[in-house]
């Protein structure tokens, strides 16, 4: 039993610097593909959606990965707190940016955007 | 009382996570700033369900991973939106009527809509939620019930959700 522990605890010391780096690289990843979701999207709603891609899922993908890679407990737990902090925060500060863009006046773009249209142009 | 016990392990645990030393020095001034934080928000008055909610923290934690799946499910929508080739969406506006009663648990609500990728919480009147959503076909209001449900429970308790 103890054997098998050791086992994998030395193919967790080999496997976590590379695991790591590659959950980083998604994350990377993860933030352009929301970026590129911003500038794609056609107005300001839209673009949220494609900017919280950044802030949840290649925040998140990052962090476990910098967890991977960390020399020790403490900086696991710094990096819980970075998580804790992002998660409470990161709906908070969107919330309040569309609703100021709701408050203002600013009128979303409703229903079908795309393909659909795209057809009906192609038929008339 | 519960809460001031809660905030208490909280800050303690927050201490020792970002310091990691157990030096008298650092110790005693960790001791220091405590009971300076305990002291002041006694008198700011904020030791309640808000300020130390602590207390539903096996409640949330229960609700913790279904939210991360939901939210893992709602970013693949999204990115595959990003990426495709042709813009395919159907942005829309969506009233909701929630069930939480109280302040917390219609934070949680909204903070979850806002969470996950696709949908975000313009505002919140009462209990009525204004919410805009990538897709009509997955933001209609029953898409939402069971967050709505599950926030309820794991905030208000089992005795407020229906």
């Amino acid at each position: 039993m103890s054997d098998l522990l050791a086992n994998l605890a030395q193919f967790f010391e080999m496997v976590r610097y590379p695991a790591g780096s590659a959950l980083c690289l998604v994350g990377a990843i993860l933030c352009v593909i929301g970026t590129i979701g911003v500038m794609r999207f056609p107005d300001f709603y839209t673009r949220m959606h494609a900017a919280s891609i950044t802030d949840t899922s290649g925040a998140t993908v990052i962090l476990i990965g910098m967890a991977l890679m960390a020399p020790g407990w403490l900086i696991v737990a710094k990096l819980v707190t970075i998580f804790w902090l992002l998660f409470l925060t990161s709906p908070a500060a969107s919330h309040a940016v569309v609703n100021a863009a709701h408050t203002a006046g600013l009128q979303p773009l409703i229903g079908r955007i795309g393909k659909k249209t795209d057809d009906e142009e192609g038929a008339a | 009382m519960a809460y001031f016990l809660g905030l208490l392990f909280a800050l303690v645990a927050f201490w020792i996570g970002m310091s990691g030393h157990f030096e008298p020095l650092l110790l005693g001034l960790g001791v220091l700033s405590l009971v300076l934080t305990l002291i002041l928000a006694y008198r700011l008055d904020i030791l309640d369900r808000e300020g130390a909610p602590y207390v539903r923290l096996i409640g949330f934690a229960m609700y913790f991973p279904w939210l991360m799946k939901e939210i893992v499910k709602a970013n693949w929508t999204v990115i595959r939106a990003c990426l495709r080739a042709e813009l395919d969406i159907a942005p829309t506006l969506v009233k909701l009527k929630t069930i939480c009663t109280s302040d917390l648990a219609k934070v949680t609500f909204a903070n979850s809509i806002t969470l996950t990728p696709g949908t975000v919480t313009v505002e919140i009147d009462g209990d009525k939620l204004l919410v805009h959503g990538l897709y009509e076909q997955d933001s209609q209001p029953e898409a939402f019930l069971e967050m709505d449900r599950r926030s309820a429970r794991a905030i208000d308790g089992k005795g407020a959700a229906a």
